[in-house]
């Protein structure tokens, strides 16, 4: 089987990550229960003949995969794999709207068209004219996780060599309003410093694209090699302690062995204690780090944790804005993320420096 | 007519998002598709319901929309004839 | 690694039965399920035909055991009900006996909850238990919990009308790799509003019974249903002495590349998908018995799938036909839907006919299979083709 790495990026978030040249230099800090991403300029990647049917989902998926691209100075790859929670929920959104608001008449076929999950993936290849393998998962927080268990299987066993993978979610104000009625969304604004001080109900919801280039060839500039990623549906009768030993010990590893333990707390009162078992717990003498509070909470929210991972690997860099204690290993080498949301699809993804 | 054929235009522009494109920019010979305004099959269906919900006229084909919407003359000259309000 | 990936379970439930044996006894009958539609209120009623599946709801989650206070949408129940058949139909038992996945496949997900409680959401408290049920992963959450698969892997799929398919293709790499001894596999996807105008403003709603690969076709019917099969590795089948249905024996995914919504003109990625599958199968085209084509009757679907099979299978175009004319176009579920099918063809040595059919299209000379044909199949190639360019060939074959 061939290693894998994740030779390139592109993000695009909450933060301003789309200039691959700096590191976090800067950071936003907000008061709120739905943040937006920062918008690239869009017309310096897509132009407007082809934009102009784009929501800001597709648009942001579209522009983090050339990023991503560019940085591994490729034209195109061997395939195309996209993970999404929610969809194109803007345009189904537009489309559902009109439906009901009508009465079903004098419906036009754009956002409809643009409302399938696999917009993103499909706008990706129609721009590269890349007619290779081209999948799009949709299940929840595993979104992602699925995309890059899919690319990792076809690297490792030759099927392809490049792989463009990517996690996009965009923010939506109808699906938010109802998100808001049965407190996935905080009632309050919270400040992003005091995210995990919060102690309520939900989160604070986000959108953004993160956007890699996979490949099973090492490159000068690669970033990090994936050893393992593994999701679950649920937990069953186990807790996450003996699921989280497991899966190292699987990978012949123990705790000791993690320098970095990255957690997708979102500051939701009734789900984070998944997280606190493993920081106060196993990983209680292990550097921890969280990221939501910077990019947010949205189904592929944990793309941004192994952008987050990526950044670190390479730099050697930690971002005190990140911390969650205060253990400093003498260099990062070996990195775990931990993601759930509200108790269900669980995952965990290792990478190595390389 | 005129009145007309500027309205279609700016419709057009809106309708469509043709974000580079300028109203003033459009002349009435111009062809909407292909080499013209670059318009396409998905723009064609837009265009359809346009008449319908505008003009009162409606297409159950869409391969009757290629010949009216050649450019802005043909089309405007159609919904003239053709409206029913 | 598993070197076969054994086909031992299926289930489904479409608008021509509500299990295996009754789709069975549809198809060899010549029985669509294409009706007027009676379960979703539209102005459009008069003038679309679709695939409906005859039981309420209600009758569904009675059949699931389900307390009144469940938030199954109707993707989720249609789906349930058939991954358990599949589940009994390969005598599983226990299912965490062996490392099990699951990889469902939708495009509608709970869409059809959001649509009816658009605004009671905001009124009417009890609704609103269906609000986290919107998006496509979970009906497969609650597939999986129905199954009592617990601690695994459990993924959804949404490439448009080719997800079903790609949902078999992961499975059968992840059982290949080692990854997992068994997956279910399949889609499902309820009729609904949105899918209804949406294709209704693409203008490729058939106003009657939709009729594939005919010269006058008028588009397609919508239609619902769900279908799962059981995957297993040669240990499994090996250790628990299987009786196994059939393989899994190739597979391809390629990108179009071309619009959003239409096909290539030349069909670029069905041929791509194609030859794929093939080469993964090892097999030439000449090895293919029969194929059962993604055939939706549209204009563009069914001229650009021709091509692609021409491009393919050149002079020697083995029997085909499209059961979209049985089941109407069920979207996500499609490609289980019509691995099914492959599987019980080869299983009973029979051709589907290609029902509707009156006149040969003027591009080429292609007529499908017309009556039921009987003849020894070996291995049969199931085409779908979706939005986002998306085009997926699977191939079935009696022997491993």
């Amino acid at each position: 089987m061939k290693p894998v790495y994740i030779n390139s990026l592109g993000s695009i978030s909450c933060q301003k990550t789309f200039d691959n040249s700096s590191f976090l230099d800067e950071i936003i800090s907000y008061e709120d229960h739905i943040i937006l991403a920062v918008d690239p300029n869009y017309k310096d990647y897509i132009s407007p003949a082809n934009s102009r049917r784009m929501a800001k989902g597709v648009k942001m998926g579209v522009v983090a995969s050339k990023i991503a691209l560019n940085e591994a100075n490729l034209e195109t790859v061997d395939a195309i794999i996209t993970g999404t929670g929610m969809g194109c929920l803007k345009d189904s959104e537009k489309f559902l709207s009109a439906i009901i608001n009508n009465d079903e008449q004098f419906l036009t076929p754009t956002s409809f068209i643009q409302s399938t999950h696999n917009t993103v993936g499909g706008q990706i290849a129609l721009g590269l004219q890349c007619k290779g393998y081209n999948f799009t998962y949709v299940h929840a927080s595993i979104s992602f996780e699925s995309a890059v268990l899919d690319a990792k299987l076809m690297l490792e066993n030759n099927e392809a060599n490049t792989i463009l993978v990517g996690g996009v979610d965009e923010i939506e104000d109808y699906t938010c309003s109802l998100h808001k009625l049965v407190n996935h969304i905080k009632k309050e604004k919270v400040n992003s410093t005091d995210l995990l001080r919060s102690k309520t109900e939900g989160a604070v919801f986000s959108e953004g694209a993160n956007f890699f280039v996979l490949s099973n060839l090492k490159q000068e500039s690669s970033y990090a090699q994936i050893v393992e990623i593994r999701t679950y549906n649920t937990l069953g009768n186990t807790s996450i302690t003996d699921t989280a030993s497991a899966f190292l010990k699987e990978n012949n590893l123990n705790t000791e062995v993690i320098d970095l333990l990255i957690l997708g707390n979102n500051g939701d009162v009734r789900y984070d204690g998944f997280y606190n078992e493993l920081s106060a717990g196993i990983f209680k003498n292990t550097q921890q780090v969280y990221y939501k509070h910077l990019c947010g909470e949205f189904n592929t929210a944990s793309s941004f944790g192994v952008w987050l991972a990526s950044k670190i690997l390479k730099t050697q860099k930690l971002p005190e804005q990140v911390k969650l204690n205060n253990i400093q290993p003498s260099n990062y080498k070996t990195v775990l993320l931990y993601n759930q949301y509200r108790g269900e699809n669980h995952s965990f993804t290792l990478l190595r420096r390389c | 007519m005129e009145d007309l054929k500027q309205e279609l235009k700016e419709n057009i522009v809106e309708q469509l998002n043709l974000e580079d494109i300028a109203v003033e920019d459009i002349d009435d010979n111009d062809m909407l598709f292909g080499d013209g305004l670059g318009l396409d099959s998905i723009d064609a269906l837009e265009l359809i319901v346009m008449l319908d919900k505008n003009y009162g006229i409606k297409l159950t084909d869409p391969k009757e929309g290629r010949a009216i919407f050649e450019s802005i003359n043909v089309m405007a000259k159609y919904i003239f004839e053709n409206r029913t309000k | 690694m598993s070197k076969g990936i054994a086909i031992t379970g299926m289930g489904i439930i479409s608008s021509i039965g509500n299990n295996v044996e009754e789709n069975y006894r549809s198809l060899i009958e010549g029985k669509t399920g294409i009706t007027r539609i009676s379960k979703i209120k539209t102005i459009h009623k008069d003038h679309i035909m679709v695939g409906e599946i005859a039981f309420t709801n209600q009758e569904l989650e009675q059949q699931l055991g389900l307390t009144p206070d469940n938030d199954y949408s109707r993707t989720a129940l249609l789906g349930a009900i058939a991954a358990k058949q599949a589940i009994n139909n390969a005598g599983i038992s226990n299912i965490n006996t062996y490392k099990t996945g699951l990889i469902s496949a939708t495009s509608v997900g709970g869409m059809d909850k959001t649509e009816i409680h658009y605004h009671d959401y905001f009124k009417d408290k009890a609704t609103q238990k269906y609000i986290a049920g919107h998006h496509a992963g979970d009906s497969t959450q609650k597939i999986a919990e129905q199954l009592g698969i617990e601690q695994s892997l459990v993924t959804t799929i949404s490439t448009a009308c080719s997800s079903a398919a790609n949902a078999i293709m992961l499975g059968a790499r992840l059982i290949k790799s080692g990854q997992l001894d068994r997956v279910i596999v399949g889609g499902s996807d309820c009729l609904s509003k949105f899918t209804i105008n949406g294709f209704k403003t693409l203008m490729i709603l058939s106003d009657t019974y939709n009729t594939p690969f005919d010269e006058n076709r008028k588009g397609l019917n919508l239609g619902e249903a769900a279908a799962f099969l059981v995957l297993e590795s040669d240990k499994v089948v090996q250790a628990e002495n299987k009786p196994v249905l059939a393989y899994v024996k190739g597979y391809g995914n390629a990108n179009d590349a071309y619009h959003q919504t239409a096909s290539s003109e030349n069909g670029d990625g069905a041929t791509l998908a194609m030859q794929k599958a093939l080469k993964i199968a090892d097999l030439s085209s000449s090895d293919i018995d029969y194929i059962n084509a993604h055939g939706t009757a549209t204009g563009n679907n069914d001229l650009s799938e021709g091509r692609a099979i021409l491009r393919v299978f050149d002079k020697h175009v083995p029997d085909f036909s499209s059961t979209k004319a049985y089941t109407g176009h069920t979207l996500a579920a499609a490609g289980a839907i019509e691995a099914v099918y492959s599987v019980l063809a080869l299983q009973n040595n029979v051709i589907y006919p290609n029902l509707n059919f009156k006149t040969q299209m003027k591009e080429f000379s292609m007529t499908p299979q017309l009556e039921l044909k009987e003849k020894e199949l070996h291995t049969v190639l199931s085409n779908s083709l979706g939005f986002g360019g998306n085009c997926s060939t699977v191939i079935f074959s009696k022997k491993q």
